[in-house]
């Protein structure tokens, strides 16, 4: 039973952050909870067809089937953040005065909330195809009881979702005019850190091994098993042993976020920026 | 979006890599039975691409998972897979089973 609670708990809690996020930089567009909870089933369908199909997988592409698939959906997360940032810094300032009840609003509001919902449907995809096999796994073998590994994994994913929760209320506590930036910092943040261990992948599936030296060890600062190292490994992509390809791929994510922010913000009236639009 | 061209593009330039290092690559073996890793210390030689052939003799599926070594691979019931690691330098690198966590062995380079 404990092992399910910590396995669930685990997974969902990773899922979970990227939710909560997700629910706060969407509280003023309309439906959001429908698109959220969309991405969520979606993602759960995909994982018990990953689980399902996970030894096809595995074998797929000389062995490496599994690191490219992890790789290709995380460049998907990562793509569709940096267009919600992209498409924010032209439009969050219409959604941010209170224009959202505008049709046009509305609907290119529903485009940003589609990329969002895919990131949160890749999120509980890749966290929730471990959480099906380990259970599986459980369930198949051990011949232990299923209602055992049922209460620990329904304690996981209560204690998962409250985590969830946290990050929506706690971010939801910054005032109005400061969350988009708050968020926007955040997404850009969460979209190099996905892109970095998508490097990581890639390195492991041999096909990025260029700069794969670890540049510096923390690990005795802050492990990334702790769940502090966990929580900033999701949110930042913390990692204590980083290779130089991945520090170059976080940074260069980064840097081409912020350019294209600046880029496609809207030429502006003698307020500038959409974060001071109020 | 325009960071993963960024990372297509790095991908492109280093597409001289990865024959290069399979070229070089070194084969180990490690089973994984009774929920334990045959052997637990596993030996390979420095500065090569290390291929580490896991063999899950159990029921239960497991995942092969590394900080140090950046190897993260989820190997099903009775099943087998290969993680590739490395090139590495001499030292020590711990691995564990991330579904059964008590279960850890470690990869010896030198």
């Amino acid at each position: 039973m404990l092992a399910a609670l910590i396995i669930v708990f685990r997974e969902v809690f990773e899922a979970g952050l990227i939710v909560g996020i997700v629910m706060a930089v969407t509280r003023a567009v309309p439906l959001r909870g429908w698109w959220v909870t969309g991405g969520i089933a979606g993602g759960l369908a995909g994982a018990c067809l990953v689980a399902l199909f996970a030894e096809v997988l595995s074998q797929a592409f000389a062995g490496s089937g599994q690191e490219l698939f992890n790789a290709t959906i995380l460049g998907i997360a990562v793509v569709m953040l940096t267009w919600h940032n992209v498409w924010m810094a032209r439009h969050g300032r219409e959604l941010a005065a209170e224009m959202r009840a505008a049709g046009e609003a509305v609907a290119a509001g529903r485009s940003s909330l589609a990329a969002l919902a895919i990131v949160v449907g890749v999120a509980v995809l890749r966290e929730g195809s471990e959480v099906v096999l380990f259970l599986y796994g459980i369930l198949a073998s051990e011949g232990s009881s299923g209602a055992n590994v049922f209460a620990g994994g329904l304690v996981g994913l209560v204690l998962g979702a409250f985590v969830c929760a946290l990050t929506y209320f706690g971010l939801l506590r910054i005032p109005g005019r400061y969350l988009f930036a708050v968020t926007s910092l955040m997404i850009a943040f969460l979209a190099a850190g996905m892109a970095s261990q998508a490097v990581a992948f890639l390195a492991q599936a041999d096909v990025l091994t260029a700069l794969g030296n670890i540049v510096w060890d923390t690990s005795w600062l802050l492990s990334d098993g702790s769940i502090l190292g966990k929580a900033l490994h999701t949110l930042i992509g913390y990692t204590d042993q980083p290779t130089t390809m991945q520090l170059v791929v976080y940074m260069l994510t980064l840097g081409v976020t912020f350019v294209l922010m600046k880029v496609f913000a809207p030429p502006a009236s003698p307020q500038q920026r959409p974060i001071a639009a109020e | 979006m325009r960071g993963l061209l960024g990372l297509v593009i790095v991908a492109a330039l280093s597409v001289a890599g990865p024959a290069r290092a399979e070229q070089y690559s070194v084969t180990v073996e490690l089973v994984v039975k009774d929920k334990k890793f045959e052997p637990a210390e596993l030996k390979a030689p420095a500065d090569k691409r290390i291929v580490i052939h896991v063999v899950n003799r159990d029921a239960t599926p497991m995942e092969f998972e590394s900080k140090s070594l950046k190897a993260e691979k989820v190997v099903v019931a009775s099943s087998e897979a290969i993680v590739r690691v490395g090139p590495l330098k001499p030292g020590k690198y711990e691995f564990f089973d991330d579904f059964n966590q008590r279960n850890r062995g470690t990869l010896i380079v030198e």
